[in-house]
């Protein structure tokens, strides 16, 4: 643990990574959806309200915002306020499924200053990215990520959320982001939305994490990850990062109806801190709130605090362990030490993570038995 | 470095934060730590000096210091957050 990182536990006058999804809705339904998207929410944010939230992060120094949803493209003022932001100078990086990227609009991507775009695929080859995230959806993701490279968008990103099942494709990923002059993002599948249902039978096994850690160390800086694997420090040597829980720290969610979240993986009430649309904005949730100031104060270190590894992995991630029905003072489900699968066993009751805006049809269970 | 004229990159943005500031470089989309108070100051101060030692020596730095303001400023020249002017 640096100073700096020490520092960094009390807060930072403003979020470095802040998340801003701008709709509910989605033409997808993945089963391991952060947000349960589906349906777009009737409270959601205006354009002038969006704008207002830009201003804040503006006048904040924000100096660029992650934009998700949903499927973010479906608003259909999506490219107003994204130019918005980028004209106030807040930076945007936006992650997407794809399917509205199109010849003409990757044109008018790649002609935007200030402008990254992620687009997400988990698997290498369609059977495996479609059992997670639909029929067809590898298809729109690659379709995408051609329009991008013909229109000369340059580095663009694509995010991949680790699973059981696509683990073992780690070197098929990168391929596929090399040929397209792409990076490859992986981040680290959490219990949140609806993968809280979907969790136990998709996060990797403990002989996977070993091979993913190793594999990250090979890599190094050349894959990004969010710094969301950093409980795997716990291996020995540490990842590249800044290895800590950033939630309410250096991290927070705003949503599409502009509730304030801890990080984009703890939608529920526990982390709710307040909303845009409160007095003082965002800036007062942020600086003030009841929520976020508990998170930047002294964190016990539970049980594993008789733990030799403590100092390199602090716990891991407290969404997982919150939707684990974990003790947030404790191991993380995904323990490498084992610690995590042995207190699974007696875990509590699971929370159900806040709002589900899934379409009806999402929620078949025939299709998750089979991923 | 302590004789060149430096400046702070034109598209670099500092924020104030209570280690020293947040440094983002709007054209590599890079986020540096300036870990500490006084660098800032220095780093801010960088183009209205004729060199590094000129404005070490306007914000009072004791000359056994410099050495070490040397290399952090090194780093910064690295990481493009400074540049020659
Ligand atoms: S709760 Fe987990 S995902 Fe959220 S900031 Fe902490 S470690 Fe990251
Ligand atoms: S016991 Fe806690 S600190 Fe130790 S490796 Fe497990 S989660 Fe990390």
């Amino acid at each position: 643990m640096t100073a700096l990182t020490e520092r960094m536990k009390d807060g930072l006058d403003a979020p470095i990574c802040i998340t801003w999804e701008l709709t509910y809705s989605c033409n997808l339904s993945c089963v391991h959806c952060l947000s349960s998207s589906g349906r777009r929410d009737p409270k959601e944010l205006t354009t002038e309200e969006a704008f207002r939230v830009v201003d804040e992060l503006r006048d904040m120094q924000v100096f660029y915002v992650n934009i998700g949803g949903g499927e973010p493209m479906i608003r259909r003022d999506f490219f107003e306020i994204v130019e918005y932001a980028t004209s106030s100078g807040v930076g945007v990086k936006f992650s997407t499924n794809g399917t509205y990227i199109d010849a003409a609009t990757a044109q008018r991507l790649a002609a935007m200053e200030y402008l990254d775009i992620q687009i997400s695929l988990d698997g290498a080859d369609a059977a495996t990215n479609d059992a997670i995230r639909g029929e067809g959806s590898y298809d729109t993701a690659m379709t995408a990520m051609r329009h991008l490279k013909d229109a000369g968008f340059g580095e663009f990103k694509i995010s991949v959320v680790i699973t059981r099942h696509n683990i073992a494709q780690l070197d098929e990923f990168k391929a596929i982001a090399d040929e397209f002059g792409a990076q490859l993002r992986i981040t680290r599948l959490r219990p949140s939305g609806r993968a809280v249902d979907t969790w136990e039978e998709l996060h990797p096994t403990l002989d996977q994490q070993r091979t993913l850690h190793q594999w990250l160390l090979g890599h190094g800086e050349n894959v990004l990850t969010g710094d969301s694997f950093f409980h795997l420090n716990a291996l020995g040597e540490s990842l590249p990062g800044l290895n800590l829980c950033g939630a309410g720290r250096v991290v927070c969610l705003i949503d599409p109806i502009g509730d304030v979240y801890a990080c984009p993986f703890v939608i529920h009430d526990e982390f709710l801190a307040g909303n845009v649309r409160d007095d003082g904005g965002f800036a007062a949730v942020w600086r003030t709130s009841d929520c976020f100031t508990e998170l930047r104060g002294p964190q016990s270190a539970g049980a594993c605090a008789s733990c030799g590894s403590w100092d390199a992995c602090q716990g891991g991630c407290m969404a997982a362990k919150f939707f684990t029905g974990l003790p947030l003072d404790g191991p993380d489900p995904e323990c490498v030490g084992g610690d995590g699968e042995y207190a699974l066993a007696s875990a509590g009751a699971i929370p159900r993570p806040s709002g589900d805006h899934s379409k009806p049809v999402a929620v078949q269970l025939g299709r998750r038995s089979n991923v | 470095m302590l004789d060149s004229p430096l400046k702070l990159h034109p598209s670099v943005a500092l924020r104030p934060e209570p280690f020293g500031a947040l440094a983002y470089h709007y054209d590599n989309r890079r986020l540096i730590f300036l870990k500490h108070p006084t660098i800032v100051d220095v780093v801010k101060d960088l183009a209205q000096h004729p060199d590094l030692r000129s404005t070490l020596s306007a914000h009072g730095i004791d000359e056994q210091q410099w050495d070490n303001y040397d290399k952090a400023i090194c780093s910064l020249i690295e990481s493009d957050v400074v540049v020659a002017r």
